[in-house]
């Protein structure tokens, strides 16, 4: 095994950056601590693409002159940042105590393998992500589950796929 | 920042002085008073990470982190009570919960800093156990690999890769219990900017990060009857190997060194230096050309091969300005497998070449495709650090102080002077300029010693006057004080002739495969690193030759097998090239 054979090639998937977050980059550039910019940078390229293409992490920071590591390492630290394409409905489970207490987590194992995802992952079909949420202040209507910003309360499990289908989702063909 | 203001203060009933600016942990090393630390390191930035170093300061409520909190005049402060050791203890104690259990196997056992704090923090029973991470070892590498599991987060490879070598490679991922220290994008050390150039491994205080070892690869290439093993040791090692066997740093151990090397079979005992001699001569010739032409000046030396990598990932323009000169390693290594190979005549396919190295990227260099035979297989076959060479010794149960002097075999075995101070910064352009000096004016250099390029200081610039030129020189170690002066010469404010580059701080005697230093010193301690050169440049002094081409093996080996100096066979034997490497870095 030679040294070439494990090297990195330039990446080959390209997500460029928009022209509007370029241009945001060029004028943060002349302001003190433009290095600063950087988490709102990153928040602007999660709004448009919907999650952070690895590529553009690499180009913000060759724009940005930060590096690498630095750039994924503040992306990974905050919990808002995702690195994978959401699904179009964001699924969330609320497993603060009183949820988890009413049984969220068999909510939040069930969903997973209705949708066949681990948490924070995308559905095959683009359609769900899941996720977990910690209280949503709520509790009253303990387990709760949120399917983009509508709210339900006192969710069964068995209930779900109902839930789910009116965001198109199909139950596998056993 | 030393300012002349001082502060009076009290350290455990000690009245004592201390400037303004320092913090209480330096104030109290001041007054004999070592707090237990972890997290700190003299070299680097501070990170109060590891809450190892609490203290008690009177009027506050809760005890402070004493490697970041600065004195103040009248402070009353307290290292050691009840409370504190009881602290300190719980602090330690939460770190090896997360930690795996397995000193007796681990490869910095007796030798690790988290142990060591342990046994001090008085640590004998286990209250807590919990959850432990767990994730992936990073083995990408053949130079040097990461354990995370092994990983207590106190972020001096963080620091040291951003501080010392301007790399910046690694960063903490993630937060609170998931926290991973790794490249970009939680890659590995491979898909990466990383130098290789180990001084990760030098300061992280457990078994987190290591050389990629090799030593299995040698005994079984050692036991293999069909295998004719070649070992070649460089400059640097014979400066710092005995320290591994109890000798204080700075003690030269040629002789033992080859005494140990035959004990363990090796079929030919050669020296780098000899590379080194060779690559003098090789790379003068090229500077001369260059200067004569006026063209790719300043020539920088290429026989780091972080330096190497570090160019190629941040400074690709400057590829066409770099030495086509391969290391003195792998120089030694192609003539091991093409000149020797016919004298001794052995199929060089036969042949198992063991480069001993100061240097984790020499393991990397050995695996670059433009260093391999055209037979398919890689001129240097494996790559053993200081600290992997003398575990090895100490495995073969051999007696090292006891050991008598033996010599290098020949005729790749004998060297000159020239060639001893190439591992320390400095040495390979004092080399040069001994070489270019007789090359140019054609008369005998009679003041040898250039001191202007001695020392351990990050750079260092000289004026020398060589015939009717005056050349100007630098010379740079840490790869943080290769940047300032490759920017300097980027931008046009400073001209030079040549450059001398070495990836690591002191040179290849402050490697990353050099011996984790002796109690009481530090890596990159300037102390230490002066100690080490001075074992070379003594060596250099008593030695009969001086200048690398009055080495008459040298001489010979041009006349009977090389032909002229850049000459076309030279050039395909001992010369190189180099490519920008991805990913591109931020500088």
């Amino acid at each position: 095994m030679n040294a070439q054979t494990l090297e990195a090639k330039p990446a080959q998937e390209k997500n460029a950056l928009p022209e509007t977050i370029i241009r945001y980059i060029d004028d943060a550039k002349s302001l003190p601590h433009s290095e600063s910019y950087l988490i709102a940078v990153l928040q602007m390229i999660q709004k448009h693409f919907g999650y952070l293409p690895a590529s553009c992490m690499d180009e913000v920071s060759e724009r940005m002159q930060i590096p690498s590591a630095v750039v994924t390492g503040v992306a990974t630290f905050y919990h808002f940042f995702t690195f994978v394409p959401k699904g179009k409905h964001t699924v969330s489970v609320c497993l603060g105590t009183a949820c988890y207490v009413k049984g969220a987590g068999l909510l939040f194992e069930r969903l997973q393998e209705l949708l066949g995802v681990k948490p924070g992952e995308a559905s095959k079909d683009g359609l769900f992500t899941l996720e977990s949420a910690r209280c949503v202040g709520a509790c009253a209507l303990a387990p709760v589950m949120l399917v983009d910003d509508q709210v339900y309360a006192n969710v069964r499990p068995d209930e779900l796929p109902k839930i789910l289908s009116k965001y198109g989702f199909k139950p596998a063909a056993k | 920042m030393a300012t002349d203001k001082e502060v009076t203060l009290t350290i455990d009933g000690v009245v004592t002085k201390a400037p303004a600016d320092a913090t209480i942990m330096e104030a109290a090393d001041s007054v004999g008073i070592a707090i237990p630390r972890l997290c700190y390191h003299p070299h680097l930035s501070i990170a109060g990470a590891c809450r190892v170093c609490l203290v008690e300061v009177e009027g506050m409520r809760n005890p402070v982190a004493s490697c970041a909190y600065p004195v103040a005049d009248g402070m009353k402060i307290h290292t050691s009570s009840t409370q504190l050791r009881r602290l300190r203890r719980d602090v330690v104690e939460l770190i090896l919960d997360n930690h795996p259990q397995d000193c007796q196997t681990c490869d910095r056992n007796q030798n690790c800093e988290l142990q060591k704090l342990s046994y001090e923090m008085g640590i004998r029973e286990r209250y807590f156990e919990g959850e432990r991470k767990q994730l992936e070892k990073d083995l990408s590498s053949p130079a040097v690999i990461r354990d995370p599991e092994k990983c207590i987060l106190c972020g001096r490879c963080v620091r040291v890769c951003d501080e010392v070598q301007g790399v910046c490679n690694l960063s903490q991922h993630r937060r609170g219990f998931h926290i991973n220290v790794a490249p970009a994008h939680e890659g590995n050390m491979m898909n990466s900017v990383c130098v290789q150039c180990g001084q990760c491994a030098n300061v992280c205080p457990t078994a987190a990060i290591l050389e990629h070892n090799a030593t299995d690869e040698v005994f079984k290439a050692l036991e293999d009857p069909t295998k004719h093993v070649v070992v070649q040791t460089a400059p640097s090692i014979r400066a710092a190997i005995g320290e591994g066997f109890g000798y204080p740093p700075g003690t030269p151990a040629t002789g033992k060194m080859v005494s140990a090397l035959r004990l363990m079979g090796f079929d030919k005992i050669f020296d780098t230096n000899f590379g080194a001699d060779l690559t003098i001569v090789e790379e003068a010739h090229e500077f001369l050309r260059r200067l004569e032409k006026n063209e790719k000046l300043p020539l920088i030396t290429s026989c780091s091969p972080g330096w190497i990598k570090f160019m190629e990932h941040f400074y690709p323009e400057l590829i066409p300005f770099a030495s086509t000169c391969r290391s003195p390693m792998t120089m030694l290594s192609v003539l091991i497998k093409t000149y020797y190979a016919e004298k001794a005549q052995v199929d060089p396919k036969n042949i198992y070449v063991v480069g001993v190295m100061p240097c984790t990227a020499k393991k990397y260099e050995a695996r670059r495709p433009e260093h391999f035979a055209p037979w398919g297989a890689p001129y240097t076959d494996a790559v053993l650090t200081t600290r992997e060479l003398i575990w090895m010794m100490k495995s073969f149960g051999i007696d090292f102080n006891h050991l008598g002097d033996a010599y290098f075999d020949n005729p790749l075995g004998l060297s000159t002077g020239a060639a001893d101070i190439f591992g320390t910064t400095g040495g390979v352009m004092e080399a040069a300029l001994r070489t270019a000096y007789e090359k140019v004016t054609g008369q005998p250099l009679e003041q040898l010693d250039f001191t202007e390029v001695r020392g351990v200081e990050g750079v260092k610039e000289s004026k020398v006057k060589i015939g009717d030129k005056t050349l100007f020189v630098a010379v740079s170690n840490g790869l943080t004080n290769a940047k300032h002066v490759l920017d300097k010469v980027r931008s046009g404010e400073k001209k030079y002739h040549m450059i001398e580059i070495m990836a690591c701080p002191g040179g290849c005697i402050g490697g990353g495969g050099q011996p984790y230093p002796p109690p009481g010193m530090h890596i990159m301690d300037a102390k230490l690193l002066r100690m080490r050169a001075k074992a070379l440049y003594s060596i250099d002094s008593q030695k009969q030759f001086r200048k690398s081409h009055e080495n008459p093996y040298i001489q010979k080996l041009y006349d009977r097998f090389l032909g002229e100096p850049n000459g076309p066979k030279a050039h395909e034997l001992l010369h190189t090239h180099y490519e920008p490497k991805f990913p591109k870095g931020v500088r």
